[in-house]
């Protein structure tokens, strides 16, 4: 059967079935494959017209700078969080109309919550909170590069493959419809026989390595790699958080990677890990699944948490309240995170004293949350406040993350689970901690150290539109999923005879139409902000008066960002200089800095992985292995590579700095008020004091 | 005596000392000893052989500079027994109310 090309036949795409049978259910597949292969093509044709191929090669897909590859983790999140966003609206509006019905097939449904669920946490919230790590850490605590450069491009590559093949399956067959969890035994081969499971675990596994991979680079950084001075109780919060999600990283992935592949034995190999039959235990996926699934979610709101207490700390111009409690309550969360994750199966069977236990750990971790809550409103009280756009997002943080965050204390009580888990009232929780947790967060980091990395701010206007866009829109979408849980609900529903549900059904289908205005606005922000560059501009490399050490260098930061690497002697280690002393001036001597070369082996993973993938997916085994040989060869033939760095020399380095210094001398700075005016060019001349 | 011939030395005395563990525990088994001394010595010589690599290979010790080292063994370990115990603890709950 499984020949040259496996299980692959012309029958497999979106297309073939829309032509077979006309109607919304099949246009509406065949429309978002025609979407995928109209961006590609699209991308194509603009890289070759405008000769971009060569930038893009030499640039981006082969540097092992970790701002480059960060930037591209950002970039991989925004477009999956496009499509990501539009299956949400789909499935809004399928739902505004399904009483007794709807537009969709329960098939189609459910592949559209799998496929969203598996994009939105891995392939968005992870990529933005990778990317922003990658640009950021080492900026802030004084190093080159990251300890692993070639590795970070490694884990790029295999976040990239998982990416790619998710996107592959809109167009090549159907993605699994089991949820973004994926249990066995429905997930086993018995009951989803089709190429769908296979999808979700290939791209789950090489994301899940290259998390992992990902998490032990960033640690290593952050040991290893701090400047001279930079203690652990002079890190930067965002730093001690990435140093936190990583060591949660290095120990939560492997889980997920282990069920996965546990899960394809059972469906490929004829194991029984987790069958109904021969000794199968499904309710063991579960337990290993939530092993990494809730560490998960505070590896992705703990670097938010970073981002909160660096936009509250530079936009009130104030030392952050309550550094030891929020290092601390960051810590804590950490380790507790690790003993909650059966809150996710409450209802499995187990006795009430199992579940009591793990509903009192879950109580508990809200409280250092709620710490960090108070710590950032009182790094606000009477600062010198700026309403900029991470504001306003921060802003909206703090009303809607705690609703969320109660909420979620309310279903940690295993009797209250009982009577509201799988309806709707869940799906409003974990949005509401997800979005304004985690993804306010990321938009509005993105906005803070846009200029850090591109050299220009973003268009202030604009970003605020989008940002009060996402908030409403937030509001209308999901606020009324908990009322619609409590009157019974249930998620996952295709369709439901309940007439009761329909207003506030489209109600909700209202606030998706503002949230994809408020991912319109967003990307009009930075289509707008580039257009302007000019304007935008702050090369001088300190926007909104900044406190940590990131802001000290131009922008854009060089590729070797620190022209000496500096002492760190205070906190806030940027703002000390500027009020004791003069941040701005030439060092002694410059010394030569040695660069990692670039190298395509992350590009040849990616490639390999998705072959690898894509072959294990449709049963092509010569694809397959020569997939996996691939990667192997790739690896070895790089440990014979010698040459992995380069020089740059002082003298180089002595007049880039130069310049940058006599530009910064002799120009004007700027007020805080004029932070958001073309007047600033990223050189700080504060009005008042503010006393810490 | 030069770092190298210290180090070599460590190695050594590690080689020699994981040997004589992983015989120790494979003897329990040879000689015939009753099931539940055979299965103490085995777990006690696994401890002990994981404690001697640590110490002989990587080089882990109490001293300032591997702290960190130190500190992500030991969580690790934390880790494991939560996972590990919360597997068991779970499963075997389970596993006693499907009786
Ligand atoms: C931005 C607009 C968004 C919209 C309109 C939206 C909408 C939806 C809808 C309609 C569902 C299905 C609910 C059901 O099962 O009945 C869903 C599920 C889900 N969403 Fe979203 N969502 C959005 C953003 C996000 C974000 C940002 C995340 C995570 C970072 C996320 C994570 C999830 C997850 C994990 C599921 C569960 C999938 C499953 O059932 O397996 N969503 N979303
Ligand atoms: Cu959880």
């Amino acid at each position: 059967m499984s020949g040259l090309f496996g299980h692959l036949d012309w029958t497999v795409t979106p297309f073939a079935a829309a032509i077979a049978d006309p109607g919304t259910n099949t246009f509406v597949a065949a429309g978002a494959a025609g979407l995928v292969v109209l961006g590609a093509v699209a991308l194509l044709g603009f890289l070759t017209w405008f000769r971009l191929w060569g930038p893009l090669w030499r640039d981006w897909l082969t540097s092992a700078d970790h701002k480059k590859i960060g930037v591209m983790y950002c970039v991989i999140g925004i477009v999956m969080l496009a499509r990501g966003v539009a299956e949400g609206a789909v499935m809004r509006a399928h739902q505004a109309m399904a009483l007794n019905g709807g537009p969709l097939s329960a098939e189609h449904f459910a592949e559209l919550f799998s496929t969203h669920g598996t994009i939105m946490i891995l392939f968005v919230a992870a990529p933005l909170v990778i990317g922003l790590i990658n640009i950021v850490v080492p900026l802030q605590i004084g190093a080159r590069d990251m300890a692993f450069p070639v590795m970070n491009q490694v884990s790029l590559g295999l976040t990239a493959a998982g990416a790619a093949l998710l996107m592959i399956s809109l167009v090549i067959g159907r993605f699994e419809t089991g949820g973004w969890s994926a249990y066995p035994p429905y997930t086993g081969r018995v009951f989803s026989p089709g190429e769908g499971p296979d999808y979700w675990i290939w791209s789950v596994v090489p994301a899940g390595i290259g998390s992992m991979l990902s998490g032990i680079n960033f640690a290593v950084t952050i040991y290893k790699c701090r400047a001279p001075g930079m203690t652990y109780m002079r890190m930067p919060l965002f730093t001690w958080t990435a140093l936190c999600a990583a060591i949660m990283l290095v120990y939560a992935m492997p889980p997920v990677t282990v069920s996965s592949l546990m899960l394809a034995l059972d469906r490929y190999a004829g194991f029984h890990f987790f069958t109904n039959d021969l000794g199968g235990n499904m309710m063991n996926y579960a337990n290993i699944f939530w092993m990494f699934g809730h560490p998960e979610v505070y590896i992705l709101v703990l670097p938010a948490y970073g981002v909160w207490s660096e936009v509250s700390a530079t936009f009130s111009a104030k030392t952050l309240y309550g550094y030891p409690s929020l290092v601390i309550a960051t810590m804590a969360i950490a380790v507790i995170a690790f003993t909650v994750w059966l809150h996710h199966f409450f209802t499995m069977g187990q006795s009430a004293s199992v579940n009591i236990a793990f509903g009192i750990a879950t109580m508990i971790i809200a409280v250092p949350t709620g710490v960090k809550v108070y710590d950032w409103m009182a790094t606000l009280w009477r600062g010198r406040i700026r309403m900029t756009v991470p504001m306003v997002y921060l802003t909206g943080f703090f009303i809607l993350f705690v609703i969320g965050g109660l909420t979620g204390v309310i279903l940690a009580n295993p009797t209250i689970d009982y009577q509201v888990h799988n309806t709707l009232f869940l799906v409003a929780h974990f949005h509401n901690v997800l979005i304004p947790g985690v993804l306010f967060a990321m938009l509005a980091g993105i906005h803070y150290w846009f200029p850090k990395v591109f050299g220009f701010r973003l268009h202030e206007t604009w970003g605020k539109r989008a940002a009060w866009l996402w908030i409403v829109g937030f509001c209308v979408t999901f606020l009324p999923l908990y009322a619609l849980g409590l009157m019974g609900m249930p998620r996952r529903s295709s369709s439901f005879a309940d007439p009761a549900f329909v207003p506030l059904q489209l109600v909700a289908g209202a606030g998706a139409v503002i949230i994809l205005l408020a991912l319109a606005a967003t990307l009009v922000c930075y289509g707008v902000s580039i257009r302007q560059r000019g304007t935008l501009a702050v090369p001088f490399g300190d926007p909104w008066d900044g406190r940590t050490l990131e802001w000290a260098m131009p922008a854009p930061a060089p590729e070797w960002n620190f022209a000496v690497i500096p002492a760190v002697a205070a906190r806030d280690a940027f703002w000390a200089e500027k009020t004791g002393g003069d941040p701005y001036v030439a060092p002694e001597r410059y010394e030569d800095i040695e660069l990692p070369r670039p190298t395509a082996l992350g590009l040849v993973i990616c490639v390999a992985t998705t072959a690898a993938g894509f072959a294990l997916t449709w049963h092509i085994w010569w694809l397959a292995l020569s997939g996996l040989v691939g990667i192997g060869l790739a690896v070895m033939v790089r440990a014979f590579a010698t040459q992995t760095t380069r020089v740059l020399p002082a003298a180089e380095v002595a007049v880039h700095h130069g310049r940058w210094l006599e530009a910064v001398h002799t120009a004007r700075g700027i007020t805080r008020d004029a932070e958001d005016s073309p007047a600033n060019r990223g050189l700080a001349a504060p009005d008042t004091e503010v006393t810490p | 005596m030069t770092e190298i011939d210290r180090d070599r030395g460590r190695y050594l005395i590690g080689a020699g000392l994981s040997a004589l563990l992983t015989i120790l525990a494979f003897a329990a088994v040879a000689l015939g000893l009753s099931r539940g001394v055979a299965l103490g010595i085995i777990g006690v010589t696994a401890v002990a052989q994981v404690i001697v690599q640590l110490r002989c290979f990587l080089h882990i010790d109490f001293s300032r500079q591997k702290r960190e080292d130190l500190q992500l063994i030991l969580f690790s370990l934390l880790l494991l027994a939560i996972m590990a115990g919360g597997t068991l603890w779970i499963l075997a709950n389970l596993a006693q109310r499907m009786m």
